[in-house]
Protein backbone atom coordinates (compact mmCIF):
# COMPACT_ATOMS: atom_id res chain seq x y z
CA UNK A 1 0.00 0.00 0.00
CA UNK A 2 1.51 3.75 -0.80
CA UNK A 3 0.02 6.63 0.79
CA UNK A 4 -1.83 9.54 -1.38
CA UNK A 5 -2.04 13.11 -0.75
CA UNK A 6 -3.86 15.50 -3.32
CA UNK A 7 -6.34 18.03 -2.73
CA UNK A 8 -9.87 17.08 -4.06
CA UNK A 9 -12.14 20.29 -4.67
CA UNK A 10 -10.00 22.54 -2.45
CA UNK A 11 -9.43 20.42 0.41
CA UNK A 12 -6.76 18.12 1.56
CA UNK A 13 -7.22 14.30 0.54
CA UNK A 14 -5.34 10.99 1.85
CA UNK A 15 -5.35 7.65 2.25
CA UNK A 16 -3.76 4.37 1.67
CA UNK A 17 -3.95 2.78 -1.93
CA UNK A 18 -2.81 -0.43 -3.71
CA UNK A 19 -0.99 0.50 -7.12
CA UNK A 20 -4.04 -0.90 -9.04
CA UNK A 21 -6.47 1.11 -7.27
CA UNK A 22 -7.64 3.96 -10.14
CA UNK A 23 -8.13 7.17 -9.15
CA UNK A 24 -11.90 7.38 -9.72
CA UNK A 25 -11.81 4.48 -6.98
CA UNK A 26 -10.58 6.45 -4.89
CA UNK A 27 -12.30 9.29 -4.89
CA UNK A 28 -15.57 7.22 -4.63
CA UNK A 29 -14.45 4.55 -2.35
CA UNK A 30 -12.50 6.40 0.00
CA UNK A 31 -13.48 10.00 -0.05
CA UNK A 32 -17.05 8.86 -0.54
CA UNK A 33 -17.33 11.23 -3.36
CA UNK A 34 -19.70 9.06 -5.68
CA UNK A 35 -21.07 11.89 -8.25
CA UNK A 36 -18.29 10.63 -9.95
CA UNK A 37 -19.71 7.69 -12.29
CA UNK A 38 -18.20 4.35 -13.27
CA UNK A 39 -20.17 3.51 -16.63
CA UNK A 40 -17.95 1.68 -18.95
CA UNK A 41 -15.00 1.36 -17.29
CA UNK A 42 -13.13 0.98 -20.60
CA UNK A 43 -12.38 5.01 -21.03
CA UNK A 44 -14.89 5.11 -23.74
CA UNK A 45 -18.32 6.80 -21.70
CA UNK A 46 -16.75 9.48 -20.31
CA UNK A 47 -18.84 9.60 -16.86
CA UNK A 48 -15.94 9.60 -14.77
CA UNK A 49 -14.18 12.70 -16.14
CA UNK A 50 -12.62 14.65 -13.34
CA UNK A 51 -9.91 17.69 -13.67
CA UNK A 52 -6.37 17.25 -12.88
CA UNK A 53 -4.35 20.08 -12.47
CA UNK A 54 -6.86 21.36 -14.45
CA UNK A 55 -7.02 19.52 -17.11
CA UNK A 56 -10.27 16.76 -17.73
CA UNK A 57 -8.71 13.24 -17.31
CA UNK A 58 -10.87 9.56 -17.51
CA UNK A 59 -10.37 8.98 -13.84
CA UNK A 60 -11.19 4.98 -14.80
CA UNK A 61 -8.05 4.95 -16.40
CA UNK A 62 -5.44 6.68 -14.18
CA UNK A 63 -4.03 5.21 -11.23
CA UNK A 64 -4.64 6.68 -8.02
CA UNK A 65 -1.16 7.29 -6.92
CA UNK A 66 -0.25 9.25 -10.68
CA UNK A 67 -2.60 12.04 -8.72
CA UNK A 68 0.06 12.45 -6.21
CA UNK A 69 0.55 15.84 -5.05
CA UNK A 70 -2.74 16.99 -7.70
CA UNK A 71 -5.52 19.01 -7.55
CA UNK A 72 -8.32 17.05 -8.45
CA UNK A 73 -11.82 18.63 -8.89
CA UNK A 74 -14.99 16.66 -9.07
CA UNK A 75 -18.51 17.46 -9.75
CA UNK A 76 -18.66 17.47 -6.44
CA UNK A 77 -16.97 20.91 -6.22
CA UNK A 78 -19.14 22.67 -9.07
CA UNK A 79 -21.79 23.95 -6.92
CA UNK A 80 -21.10 26.62 -4.02
CA UNK A 81 -21.11 25.87 -0.37
CA UNK A 82 -24.77 26.57 -0.04
CA UNK A 83 -25.94 24.04 -3.07
CA UNK A 84 -26.45 27.47 -5.63
CA UNK A 85 -25.39 25.76 -8.84
CA UNK A 86 -22.81 26.53 -11.13
CA UNK A 87 -23.26 28.49 -14.60
CA UNK A 88 -23.01 25.10 -16.36
CA UNK A 89 -25.03 23.22 -14.04
CA UNK A 90 -27.81 25.50 -14.02
CA UNK A 91 -27.93 25.90 -17.66
CA UNK A 92 -28.22 21.82 -17.78
CA UNK A 93 -31.11 22.10 -15.61
CA UNK A 94 -32.77 25.35 -17.59
CA UNK A 95 -32.02 23.58 -20.71
CA UNK A 96 -33.00 19.95 -19.83
CA UNK A 97 -29.67 18.79 -20.68
CA UNK A 98 -30.32 15.40 -18.83
CA UNK A 99 -32.86 12.91 -18.22
CA UNK A 100 -31.59 9.82 -16.25
CA UNK A 101 -28.18 11.97 -15.00
CA UNK A 102 -25.96 8.97 -15.19
CA UNK A 103 -23.49 10.59 -17.48
CA UNK A 104 -24.35 14.06 -16.42
CA UNK A 105 -20.92 14.60 -14.20
CA UNK A 106 -18.91 13.83 -16.84
CA UNK A 107 -20.80 15.90 -19.07
CA UNK A 108 -20.76 19.00 -16.89
CA UNK A 109 -16.71 18.58 -16.06
CA UNK A 110 -16.27 18.40 -19.63
CA UNK A 111 -18.62 21.18 -20.53
CA UNK A 112 -15.76 23.29 -17.99
CA UNK A 113 -12.81 21.95 -19.34
CA UNK A 114 -14.10 23.04 -23.01
CA UNK A 115 -15.40 26.29 -22.00
CA UNK A 116 -12.00 27.53 -19.57
CA UNK A 117 -10.22 26.88 -23.21
CA UNK A 118 -12.43 28.01 -25.48
CA UNK A 119 -14.72 30.61 -23.98
CA UNK A 120 -17.35 30.77 -26.98
CA UNK A 121 -17.25 27.77 -28.53
CA UNK A 122 -19.23 27.14 -31.85
CA UNK A 123 -21.99 24.06 -31.65
CA UNK A 124 -19.34 22.12 -33.77
CA UNK A 125 -16.68 22.24 -31.20
CA UNK A 126 -19.37 21.58 -28.45
CA UNK A 127 -19.86 18.72 -30.31
CA UNK A 128 -16.36 17.46 -31.04
CA UNK A 129 -15.60 18.43 -27.67
CA UNK A 130 -17.66 15.85 -26.38
CA UNK A 131 -16.42 12.78 -28.40
CA UNK A 132 -15.64 11.13 -25.31
CA UNK A 133 -18.61 11.62 -23.07
CA UNK A 134 -21.40 9.19 -24.44
CA UNK A 135 -24.98 9.95 -23.04
CA UNK A 136 -27.93 7.26 -24.40
CA UNK A 137 -30.96 9.32 -23.30
CA UNK A 138 -31.03 12.81 -24.92
CA UNK A 139 -29.90 12.42 -28.29
CA UNK A 140 -27.40 15.02 -26.90
CA UNK A 141 -29.39 18.50 -28.39
CA UNK A 142 -30.24 19.71 -25.19
CA UNK A 143 -26.51 18.84 -23.61
CA UNK A 144 -24.92 20.89 -26.70
CA UNK A 145 -27.85 23.69 -26.18
CA UNK A 146 -27.24 24.13 -22.31
CA UNK A 147 -23.34 24.38 -22.99
CA UNK A 148 -23.84 27.10 -25.14
CA UNK A 149 -26.10 28.90 -23.15
CA UNK A 150 -23.91 28.61 -20.10
CA UNK A 151 -20.76 29.96 -22.48
CA UNK A 152 -22.63 33.21 -22.87
CA UNK A 153 -24.53 32.34 -26.19
CA UNK A 154 -28.17 32.92 -27.72
CA UNK A 155 -29.70 29.33 -28.18
CA UNK A 156 -32.75 30.13 -29.26
CA UNK A 157 -31.92 28.77 -32.69
CA UNK A 158 -30.18 26.02 -31.99
CA UNK A 159 -32.52 23.07 -32.14
CA UNK A 160 -33.63 21.12 -28.91
CA UNK A 161 -36.59 18.67 -27.88
CA UNK B 1 -6.61 -5.81 -12.39
CA UNK B 2 -3.68 -8.02 -10.97
CA UNK B 3 -2.04 -6.16 -8.57
CA UNK B 4 1.47 -4.31 -9.08
CA UNK B 5 3.78 -2.04 -7.62
CA UNK B 6 4.21 1.82 -9.09
CA UNK B 7 7.23 3.39 -9.30
CA UNK B 8 7.44 6.88 -10.08
CA UNK B 9 10.80 8.32 -11.02
CA UNK B 10 11.73 11.15 -11.98
CA UNK B 11 14.57 10.89 -14.59
CA UNK B 12 15.42 8.73 -17.57
CA UNK B 13 18.53 6.99 -15.48
CA UNK B 14 16.11 5.83 -12.55
CA UNK B 15 13.26 4.93 -14.91
CA UNK B 16 15.95 2.25 -16.17
CA UNK B 17 17.29 1.21 -13.37
CA UNK B 18 13.08 0.48 -12.07
CA UNK B 19 12.45 -1.56 -15.50
CA UNK B 20 15.50 -3.89 -14.71
CA UNK B 21 13.19 -5.03 -11.69
CA UNK B 22 11.51 -9.05 -12.44
CA UNK B 23 8.36 -8.52 -14.80
CA UNK B 24 8.30 -4.55 -15.04
CA UNK B 25 6.83 -2.61 -17.88
CA UNK B 26 6.80 0.90 -18.55
CA UNK B 27 4.09 3.32 -18.08
CA UNK B 28 3.23 6.24 -19.79
CA UNK B 29 0.07 7.84 -20.16
CA UNK B 30 -1.73 4.49 -19.39
CA UNK B 31 -4.88 4.88 -21.98
CA UNK B 32 -3.93 1.83 -23.32
CA UNK B 33 -1.99 -0.05 -20.86
CA UNK B 34 -4.33 0.61 -17.66
CA UNK B 35 -7.43 -1.01 -20.79
CA UNK B 36 -5.06 -3.90 -20.99
CA UNK B 37 -4.53 -4.89 -17.24
CA UNK B 38 -8.06 -4.26 -16.60
CA UNK B 39 -8.69 -6.99 -19.03
CA UNK B 40 -5.98 -8.99 -17.42
CA UNK B 41 -4.01 -9.22 -21.01
CA UNK B 42 -1.10 -8.44 -19.29
CA UNK B 43 0.36 -8.80 -16.16
CA UNK B 44 3.26 -7.05 -14.83
CA UNK B 45 4.45 -6.88 -11.32
CA UNK B 46 5.94 -3.37 -11.30
CA UNK B 47 4.61 -0.36 -13.16
CA UNK B 48 7.56 2.41 -13.73
CA UNK B 49 5.61 5.39 -14.44
CA UNK B 50 7.52 7.70 -16.92
CA UNK B 51 4.90 10.55 -16.36
CA UNK B 52 7.02 12.36 -13.61
CA UNK B 53 10.41 12.61 -15.46
CA UNK B 54 10.57 16.34 -16.89
CA UNK B 55 13.08 15.61 -19.28
CA UNK B 56 10.59 13.27 -21.04
CA UNK B 57 8.38 16.02 -21.70
CA UNK B 58 8.24 19.21 -24.31
CA UNK B 59 8.24 20.24 -27.78
CA UNK B 60 11.19 22.02 -29.84
CA UNK B 61 11.70 22.75 -33.16
CA UNK B 62 14.61 23.77 -35.10
CA UNK B 63 16.96 23.47 -38.48
CA UNK B 64 13.67 21.46 -40.11
CA UNK B 65 13.18 18.78 -37.45
CA UNK B 66 10.13 18.63 -34.28
CA UNK B 67 11.82 16.95 -31.31
CA UNK B 68 9.12 16.02 -28.94
CA UNK B 69 9.06 14.51 -25.55
CA UNK B 70 8.83 10.78 -25.28
CA UNK B 71 5.80 11.68 -22.31
CA UNK B 72 4.51 14.74 -24.31
CA UNK B 73 0.41 14.15 -24.61
CA UNK B 74 -1.48 14.29 -27.84
CA UNK B 75 -3.17 17.43 -26.35
CA UNK B 76 0.31 19.33 -25.91
CA UNK B 77 1.53 18.16 -29.34
CA UNK B 78 -1.47 19.10 -30.79
CA UNK B 79 -1.21 22.87 -29.28
CA UNK B 80 2.58 23.70 -29.09
CA UNK B 81 3.45 21.74 -32.98
CA UNK B 82 0.78 23.89 -34.56
CA UNK B 83 2.78 26.48 -35.76
CA UNK B 84 6.21 24.12 -37.01
CA UNK B 85 4.20 21.31 -38.28
CA UNK B 86 0.28 22.12 -38.61
CA UNK B 87 0.01 18.19 -39.80
CA UNK B 88 1.59 16.55 -37.22
CA UNK B 89 -0.39 18.79 -34.66
CA UNK B 90 -3.38 17.68 -36.17
CA UNK B 91 -2.88 14.36 -36.10
CA UNK B 92 -2.23 14.38 -32.36
CA UNK B 93 -5.65 16.85 -32.21
CA UNK B 94 -7.58 13.73 -33.56
CA UNK B 95 -6.34 11.08 -31.45
CA UNK B 96 -9.21 9.68 -29.03
CA UNK B 97 -10.97 12.06 -26.92
CA UNK B 98 -10.21 15.33 -25.47
CA UNK B 99 -9.64 13.70 -21.59
CA UNK B 100 -7.61 10.80 -23.39
CA UNK B 101 -5.28 13.45 -25.18
CA UNK B 102 -4.40 14.72 -21.66
CA UNK B 103 -3.25 11.66 -20.59
CA UNK B 104 -2.09 9.47 -23.70
CA UNK B 105 1.75 10.39 -24.60
CA UNK B 106 3.30 9.83 -28.22
CA UNK B 107 6.44 7.81 -26.61
CA UNK B 108 3.28 5.19 -25.61
CA UNK B 109 2.11 5.33 -28.56
CA UNK B 110 4.87 4.85 -30.53
CA UNK B 111 5.82 2.16 -28.59
CA UNK B 112 2.78 0.33 -27.96
CA UNK B 113 2.85 -0.08 -32.06
CA UNK B 114 -0.95 -0.64 -32.26
CA UNK B 115 -1.59 -1.37 -35.77
CA UNK B 116 -4.53 1.34 -35.90
CA UNK B 117 -2.39 4.29 -33.63
CA UNK B 118 -2.44 7.35 -35.34
CA UNK B 119 1.52 8.32 -34.18
CA UNK B 120 3.22 5.31 -36.10
CA UNK B 121 1.74 6.66 -39.39
CA UNK B 122 2.68 10.46 -38.57
CA UNK B 123 6.59 9.05 -37.77
CA UNK B 124 6.50 6.59 -40.87
CA UNK B 125 5.86 9.19 -42.95
CA UNK B 126 7.65 11.82 -41.75
CA UNK B 127 11.11 9.72 -42.39
CA UNK B 128 10.93 10.12 -38.41
CA UNK B 129 13.14 9.01 -35.69
CA UNK B 130 12.89 7.09 -32.70
CA UNK B 131 15.30 8.35 -29.77
CA UNK B 132 15.69 5.96 -26.79
CA UNK B 133 17.72 5.58 -23.97
CA UNK B 134 20.61 3.88 -25.54
CA UNK B 135 20.28 4.72 -29.23
CA UNK B 136 18.71 6.51 -32.23
CA UNK B 137 16.37 4.38 -34.34
CA UNK B 138 14.84 5.43 -37.68
CA UNK B 139 11.12 4.80 -38.37
CA UNK B 140 12.21 2.54 -41.20
CA UNK B 141 13.41 0.04 -38.97
CA UNK B 142 11.47 0.62 -35.85
CA UNK B 143 8.30 -0.29 -36.75
CA UNK B 144 8.44 -4.62 -37.09
CA UNK B 145 4.88 -5.66 -37.12
CA UNK B 146 1.48 -5.54 -35.18
CA UNK B 147 2.67 -4.41 -31.43
CA UNK B 148 5.73 -4.97 -32.71
CA UNK B 149 8.69 -2.45 -32.46
CA UNK B 150 12.67 -2.35 -32.43
CA UNK B 151 12.99 -1.61 -29.04
CA UNK B 152 14.66 -4.04 -26.35
CA UNK B 153 13.24 -5.00 -23.13
CA UNK B 154 13.47 -2.05 -20.87
CA UNK B 155 14.28 0.11 -23.48
CA UNK B 156 12.47 3.53 -23.31
CA UNK B 157 11.18 5.87 -26.37
CA UNK B 158 12.50 8.99 -24.48
CA UNK B 159 11.88 11.55 -27.33
CA UNK B 160 10.79 11.36 -31.40
CA UNK B 161 11.54 13.65 -33.75
CA UNK B 162 10.08 14.65 -36.89
CA UNK B 163 11.29 16.21 -40.19
CA UNK B 164 9.36 18.70 -41.06
CA UNK B 165 7.95 18.41 -44.68
CA UNK B 166 7.30 21.30 -47.20
CA UNK B 167 3.03 19.83 -47.31
CA UNK B 168 1.59 17.18 -45.62
CA UNK B 169 -2.02 16.00 -44.36
CA UNK B 170 -3.20 13.12 -42.56
CA UNK B 171 -6.56 11.89 -43.77
CA UNK B 172 -8.47 9.51 -41.61
CA UNK B 173 -11.36 7.06 -41.67
CA UNK B 174 -13.09 6.49 -37.87
CA UNK B 175 -13.91 3.52 -36.86
CA UNK B 176 -16.64 5.10 -35.04
CA UNK B 177 -16.91 2.80 -31.77
CA UNK B 178 -13.14 2.45 -31.02
CA UNK B 179 -12.17 6.07 -32.59
CA UNK B 180 -9.24 4.90 -33.79
CA UNK B 181 -8.73 4.93 -37.73
CA UNK B 182 -10.77 1.98 -39.79
CA UNK B 183 -7.97 3.24 -42.32
CA UNK B 184 -5.81 6.01 -41.82
CA UNK B 185 -2.93 7.82 -43.98
CA UNK B 186 -0.40 9.96 -43.83
CA UNK B 187 0.82 11.59 -46.77
CA UNK B 188 4.23 13.69 -46.50
CA UNK B 189 6.15 16.14 -49.00
CA UNK B 190 9.39 16.52 -49.02
CA UNK B 191 11.72 18.62 -51.51
CA UNK B 192 13.60 14.90 -52.22
CA UNK B 193 10.75 12.72 -52.62
CA UNK B 194 7.44 12.07 -50.97
CA UNK B 195 6.31 9.49 -48.60
CA UNK B 196 3.24 8.12 -47.74
CA UNK B 197 2.11 5.52 -44.58
CA UNK B 198 -0.61 3.68 -43.84
CA UNK B 199 -1.94 2.78 -40.47
CA UNK B 200 -5.26 0.55 -39.81
CA UNK B 201 -5.28 -1.27 -42.49
CA UNK B 202 -2.60 -3.73 -42.47
CA UNK B 203 -1.92 -7.39 -40.26
CA UNK B 204 2.13 -6.10 -40.10
CA UNK B 205 0.66 -2.67 -38.55
CA UNK B 206 1.62 0.82 -39.73
CA UNK B 207 3.31 0.66 -43.50
CA UNK B 208 4.61 2.73 -46.58
CA UNK B 209 2.71 2.73 -49.58
CA UNK B 210 5.73 2.73 -52.09
CA UNK B 211 3.62 2.74 -55.10
CA UNK B 212 1.44 5.61 -54.38
CA UNK B 213 5.24 7.22 -53.15
CA UNK B 214 6.70 6.90 -56.59
CA UNK B 215 3.64 7.88 -58.47
CA UNK B 216 3.24 11.15 -56.21
CA UNK B 217 7.25 11.98 -56.15
CA UNK B 218 6.91 12.04 -60.32
CA UNK B 219 3.54 14.25 -60.23
CA UNK B 220 1.96 15.23 -56.73
CA UNK B 221 -1.74 15.72 -58.02
CA UNK B 222 -4.59 13.26 -57.18
CA UNK B 223 -4.67 11.82 -61.21
CA UNK B 224 -1.43 10.48 -60.18
CA UNK B 225 -2.66 7.62 -57.31
CA UNK B 226 -5.82 7.74 -59.08
CA UNK B 227 -5.00 3.94 -60.67
CA UNK B 228 -3.49 2.29 -58.25
CA UNK B 229 -4.49 -0.14 -55.42
CA UNK B 230 -3.08 -1.82 -52.64
CA UNK B 231 -3.09 -4.85 -51.96
CA UNK B 232 -5.27 -6.21 -49.47
CA UNK B 233 -4.20 -9.89 -49.40
CA UNK B 234 -2.78 -8.94 -45.88
CA UNK B 235 -5.01 -6.53 -44.65
CA UNK B 236 -6.91 -6.72 -41.73
CA UNK B 237 -10.27 -8.39 -42.09
CA UNK B 238 -13.03 -8.21 -39.26
CA UNK B 239 -16.47 -7.22 -38.61
CA UNK B 240 -15.84 -3.23 -39.30
CA UNK B 241 -14.45 -4.03 -42.77
CA UNK B 242 -12.79 -6.37 -45.10
CA UNK B 243 -9.12 -6.60 -46.60
CA UNK B 244 -10.40 -5.63 -49.87
CA UNK B 245 -13.08 -3.01 -48.10
CA UNK B 246 -9.59 -1.18 -46.43
CA UNK B 247 -7.76 -1.21 -49.25
CA UNK B 248 -10.19 0.32 -51.12
CA UNK B 249 -10.04 3.15 -48.00
CA UNK B 250 -6.37 3.81 -48.47
CA UNK B 251 -6.40 4.77 -51.98
CA UNK B 252 -9.49 6.79 -51.14
CA UNK B 253 -7.65 8.63 -47.85
CA UNK B 254 -4.61 9.03 -50.09
CA UNK B 255 -6.45 10.20 -52.51
CA UNK B 256 -8.21 12.92 -50.28
CA UNK B 257 -4.70 13.69 -48.31
CA UNK B 258 -3.17 14.76 -51.80
CA UNK B 259 -6.75 16.85 -52.39
CA UNK B 260 -6.05 18.60 -49.04
CA UNK B 261 -2.12 19.05 -49.52
CA UNK B 262 -2.71 21.00 -53.15
CA UNK B 263 -6.12 22.79 -52.53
Amino acid sequence: MTEVKMTVNGKAASGNVEGRTLLVQFLREDMGLTGTHVGCDTSQCGACVVHVNGEAVKSCTMLAVEAQGAEVSTIEGQAAPDGTLNTIQQAFQDHHGLQCGFCTPGMVMSAAALLKDNPKPTESDVRHYLDGNICRCTGYHNIVKAIMAASGQDVSAIAGE
Amino acid sequence: MYNFDVEMPSTIADAVTALARDEAQPLSGGQTLIPTLKARLAAPSVLVSLHGIAEMKGVSAQDGTVTIGGATTHATVAGEVADAYPALASLAGRIGDPAVRNRGTIGGSVANNDPSACYPAGVLASNGTVVTNTREIAADDYFLGMFETALEEGEIVTAVKFKIPEAAHYEKHLQPASRFPLVAVFVAKFADGVRVAVTGASENGVFRWTEAETALSADFSVEAVAGLKADGSSMISDLHGSGAYRAHLVGVMTKRAVAAINA
